[in-house]
């Protein structure tokens, strides 16, 4: 036992006000969806949580029915009160803040220290940010008068469940389009008390409808004739998929997809934040982030002096109950994302990788797996190629910058990249030879409303955040 | 007339006709599958015979087009902005020939193809003038909350394959062409297919306007065959269907859907309209850097 | 529980060859020094900001606060202390809550050398030490040789650790071969008895950068800890600071294995940030240093905080200022 052991800490899951069932969202009100009960669970302990009255196709109809008659009267509303709307959106998300972020962690299974510190409040600002935005669109680029979509059907993965219905709706309502949102089946908790926000907010009904549901519902989304606009955040698989599905439509597409970033560290990186960096890119929400740094890409001359940093620093962090504010390191959301990331580990054993992990007590139930690093790894192997979307890290060397550059593009997929050097002009020359699209220099897995994300290749098309972001949701 | 295909009336001398081949890789290659097809004018009769790409001349225009994005893409703004000014420049001194050309092709009164000729010279200065101004108007700084610069740019998007439109031989394929050459991109470009010849002419021109090898890839052929191979290209980022018939864009747009392509369809095709910058914005990727602020 | 009183300087076999080099001249430290990796000031603030997030609750509390208790040294550093106001800090240093036999002792006292005979006698037979600031302190602006009379009269006196400050002007120019020469005169000084805690002055030093480097010299010089500050200049131990003197101890120590500690002194008035210190010195330095005999709060006001907490985790109920002794 150590010395200085420190006590549990656990937010207390009242704060939650959980309740046994939750309902879709429909022009304006809450009701059982026609469409299966279905339980959602807690990650952490597999225990149920409530009952969601998922949506069926007819809800999908109604849904997209109500969006479309919203529409007009709401992109008829002068911008400043669609502004005023998303406002009072902002305030009451950080009014119920520590309610949201302890429901997003018994959803989700991510730490209570990650959605209390990052999920809520980013969300927040989120809308915040896009509120100013709605009675300035005139100014944004996008030409003097710019007109709404229309009807977005909006399909969010389970990662960031509030933020990701954050990033989608607060833009797509500044711009005068209304929506239709579909959460994640395995967490669709926070979306639905955010819809009672937007409720609570008095927007009109019709303009933000929130279906619970799984992949049927997103497909009758993406396939109905009354939507405009399809965002998508989720696989490269599925994305590929609805971009199939629209094809021969005129509906407008947005796609933010999957990720294998590569985190360079030169020898001439401030290390002791490099370890921080390189920690915080890949254990961040345990993994499960699209541009998490799986693939740390260290030159080969402090590689083994940075690994030992990293192994020492890996040992510190805490893994176990997600409500617990001294935790580092929660559930994998579902049973199915765990046994996916204990196939392509396993694969990386075979592959012939050394695989490393900190001593750490994983919970009996629940679904865990413990922070993971794969040495020896080379650009064949899986593990280097394939979306882990899970707490393991690939480590490969490199000798130059070029071929630090040629292994991180060497891949289809190009949403995030971290450099590390103290070399002010090469931070700027790699920056400018990664397919990108973000580049974290000497920091990694930062986000602000203010700063455009998405990516190149198969990481998908649009931007979400700044003014770039307001593009997706304009008829220009 | 340069289009007359025997003499030259004015001195009666035999004329030199000329072989219309592709263009891939800053070389003017026959189709490896040594097909040609006949190209006749608006008025039926036989103009020439063109090059018949087959899908490995198009294979081998995307080898050519990623081999030279890295230089296109990296070189300055300024840089990109005179070539394509060279270019307008070396149409200026063909008027003539080229609005003989595009009144073959498409018809029409001398005068009119006259016009259309000075509106692709023109448009080629309007877009040399955006080269090294997109990027502010695109691109800025991101004011985040915390210690961080953060600065969005945009980038080309890579390879671009491009069907050009059928109608317009000159106007509309330099309207699709040069926006995606001025952000940086590299293209192939499928050539009107029953109006290829301007098409040709013109990459005789930009062979001689400084444009690397490589970063202007030009087929001609059938686009009905060509298309396909285009729109699957795994090494192909985006596709402009401007050429294609709204019916026929579905089967593309799956084919492209293979490694996420960005699918451009047009909303106005009267190539005689403001260009605006919607075709700059659509083949560009939004890079966005952060770093700390520190001492 | 480990709430141990100061017995001792941690006595560990030193095997310098691979750092005999660097101090062999003025380029040769200067290159080591600035060879060392930069520390980025977002990223070390953010990480330390990261630690501060810890919750410690009930039972790792009650140690942190009896640990932190152990590590203070009870300063008094004013032109107007008197033996008065030295004997009355001793009482309070031997035993901190005159209502509860269960409060560890401070670590050490800390006074000016010519109070220290004062504090020898005050501290007899206790397990407090006698720390004094030397080497014209707080400026450090005096020739080397009266610098040095200074810690002698200390040391003479009964001093068992001395506090001095480097010549951060020099340090500053540039002359590390100075600054580490006289971190070598003054430990000479010290005699083999005085232990010795270097004072970097890291507000002065400005930069994350310049503390890794002031520390790395410190420690190549011989010190025994080193300190963040005098306590009269602002900024004085900030979390960034602290965050990057204890890498600097922990990575000396890998690549030595001579361990040595590190003072924190100025600013520190409350049990939670003394608590969040102790969470950093766990999770950055290694628990080997939660440790008096590595690790110290050189503070004041600190103590009756952490008495104050100490009460309150023991009755449930807030404390008043009229329950703890004011010295």
């Amino acid at each position: 036992m150590a010395i200085f052991d420190y006590a549990p800490a656990p937010e207390s899951r009242d704060i939650a006000r959980l309740r046994p069932s939750y309902q879709i969202f429909v022009d304006g009100a809450f009701r059982d969806g026609s469409g299966e009960a279905v339980k959602t669970i807690n990650p952490a302990d597999e225990a149920p949580l409530a009952e969601v009255a998922e949506a069926g196709p007819s809800d999908v109809d109604d849904a997209i029915k109500a969006a479309r008659r919203a529409a007009d009267p709401w992109a008829a509303l002068p911008g400043k009160d669609r502004g005023k709307y998303l406002f009072r959106i902002a305030r009451a998300i950080q009014e119920r803040g520590r309610e949201l972020a302890v429901l997003e962690s018994l959803d989700n299974g991510k730490p209570i220290r990650e959605s209390r510190d990052v999920d809520i409040p980013t969300a927040a600002a989120h809308f915040f940010y896009y509120a100013g935005w709605a009675d300035k669109l005139g100014y944004a680029g996008f030409g003097p008068s710019p007109r709404p979509i229309g009807v977005a059907g909006q399909i969010i993965p389970w990662n960031f469940p509030l933020l990701m219905a954050a990033w989608k709706i607060a833009p797509a309502l500044a711009c005068g389009n209304t929506v239709v949102l579909k959460p994640a089946e395995t967490t669709p908790l926070t979306a639905l008390v955010l819809a009672e926000i937007i409720a609570e907010a008095d927007l009109p009904r019709g303009v933000v409808n929130v279906l619970a549901g799984g992949p049927a519902i997103g497909q009758a989304l993406v396939e109905h004739d009354g939507v405009d606009k399809i965002a998508f955040t989720g696989s490269t698989d599925v994305g590929k998929t609805i971009q199939r599905t629209l094809a021969g439509t005129s509906k407008r597409l947005s796609l933010e997809l999957g990720g294998k970033a590569a985190n360079i560290v030169f020898d001439d990186a401030p290390l002791d934040q490099a370890v921080e960096g390189i920690v915080n890119g890949i254990f961040f929400n345990q993994g499960q982030v699209c541009c998490a740094g799986s693939r740390l890409l260290v030159q080969e001359s402090i590689a083994d002096e940075l690994i030992d940093a990293l192994k020492r620093r890996l040992s510190t962090l805490r893994v176990g109950d997600p409500l617990d504010k001294n935790t580092d390191v929660g559930a994998i959301n579902s049973a199915a994302q765990l046994a996916r990331i204990r196939e392509l580990s396993d694969s990386g054993e075979a592959e012939g990788a050394t695989r490393w992990s900190p001593p750490c007590e994983l919970p009996d139930r629940g679904y865990w797996f413990a922070p993971t690093v794969f040495t020896g790894v080379s650009q064949a192997n899986r593990i280097a190629r394939e979306e882990i979307f899970g707490p393991v890290l690939s480590v490969l060397t490199f000798r130059t910058p070029d071929e630090a550059i040629e292994k991180a593009n060497n891949t289809p997929y190009g949403l995030s990249a971290g450099v590390w050097t103290e070399k002010g002009s090469r931070i700027l020359s790699m920056a400018n030879r990664l397919r990108a699209g973000v580049v974290w220099a000497n920091t990694f897995n930062r986000f602000d409303p203010a700063s455009p994300f998405g990516g190149y290749k198969e990481s998908g098309f649009g931007r979400e955040g700044g003014r770039h972001g307001l593009e997706a949701y304009l008829d220009h | 007339m340069t289009t007359d295909r025997t003499t030259d009336r004015t001195t009666d001398r035999l004329a030199v006709r000329k072989t219309y081949k592709l263009y891939v890789g800053g070389a003017f290659p026959r189709s490896e599958s040594g097909r040609s097809y006949p190209v006749s004018s608006s008025k039926d009769e036989l103009l020439a015979h063109a090059a018949q790409a087959s899908r490995k001349d198009l294979r081998d225009a995307v080898t050519a087009a990623r081999k030279a994005f890295p230089g296109w893409a990296a070189a300055t703004a300024y840089n990109r902005g005179q070539v394509l000014y060279r270019v307008a420049e070396m149409l200026e001194g063909r008027r003539e020939q080229f609005a003989a050309e595009v009144s073959a092709a498409e018809g029409g009164s001398a005068k009119s193809a006259l016009t259309l000729v000075d509106e692709a010279i023109d448009r080629w200065v309007y877009y040399a003038g955006w080269a090294d101004k997109y990027a502010q108007v695109a691109g800025g700084t991101n004011p985040v909350a915390g210690p961080y610069f953060n600065f969005s740019l945009p980038e080309p998007t890579g390879v671009v394959g491009i069907v050009a439109p059928q109608d317009s031989s000159l106007l509309g394929l330099v309207s699709v062409l040069a926006p995606a050459l001025t952000t940086g991109n590299t293209v192939v470009v499928l050539a009107a297919e029953t109006r290829p010849l301007p098409a040709v002419s013109l990459t005789e021109v930009l062979a001689t306007s400084d444009l690397p090898g490589g970063v202007l890839n030009l087929l001609t052929g059938r686009v009905a065959e060509l298309a396909p191979w285009l729109a699957s290209h795994r090494d192909v980022n985006a596709i402009d269907l401007t050429g294609i018939d709204a019916p026929d864009r579905a089967p593309l747009q799956i084919a492209a859907a293979d490694n996420v392509k960005r699918v451009f369809v047009p909303r106005s095709t009267n190539w005689s309209d403001d260009p605006g910058i919607t075709r700059l914005d659509a083949f560009v990727e939004t890079k966005t850097v952060w770093h700390p602020i520190g001492v | 529980m480990r709430t141990g009183s100061y017995d001792g300087r941690v006595t560990v076999t030193s095997d310098r060859s691979t750092l005999h080099d660097v101090t062999r001249d003025d380029s040769s430290l200067r290159r080591f020094l600035h060879g060392l990796p930069g520390v980025d000031q977002v990223g070390a603030e953010a990480r330390a900001a990261g630690l501060a997030t810890r919750s410690i609750k009930t039972s790792a509390k009650a140690w942190a606060i009896d640990t932190a208790i152990a590590m203070v040294d009870l300063t008094t550093l004013e032109g107007a202390d008197t033996p008065g106001k030295v004997r009355s800090l001793c009482a309070k240093a031997m035993r901190p809550d005159p209502g509860d036999v269960s409060v560890p002792p401070v670590a050490a006292v800390c006074v000016y050398p010519d109070l220290v005979a004062t504090a020898v006698d005050a501290l007899r037979g206790s397990s407090v030490q006698i720390a004094s600031v030397a080497t014209a302190f707080p400026s450090g602006r005096a020739s080397l040789e009266t610098k040095l009379h200074d810690v002698r009269d200390a040391v003479a006196a009964g001093a068992t650790e001395i506090d001095m400050v480097i010549d951060r002007g020099a340090f500053l120019a540039g002359h590390y071969l100075q600054v580490f020469d006289e971190i070598v005169a003054t430990k000479a000084a010290c005699g083999g008895d005085a232990h010795l805690k270097v004072i970097l002055e890291t507000g002065e030093l400005a930069t994350l950068d310049n503390a890794r480097r002031a520390a790395w010299l410190a420690l190549l010089a011989g010190g025994d800890f080193i300190k963040t500050s005098t306590g009269k200049v602002t900024p004085a131990a900030t979390p960034p600071v602290a965050l990057v003197m204890l890498q600097a101890v922990r990575d000396f120590a890998d690549l030595t294995g001579d361990v040595r500690g590190v003072k924190l002194a100025g600013g520190i008035r409350t049990s939670k940030e003394a608590v969040r210190y102790l969470v950093m010195v766990n999770e950055v330095a290694g628990e080997q240093w939660l440790d008096p005999r590595l690790f110290r709060f050189g503070a004041s006001s600190l103590l009756n905080d952490l008495l104050q907490q100490r009460h309150k985790m023991a009755t449930g109920a807030y404390d008043g200022p009229d329950y703890v002794t004011v010295d």
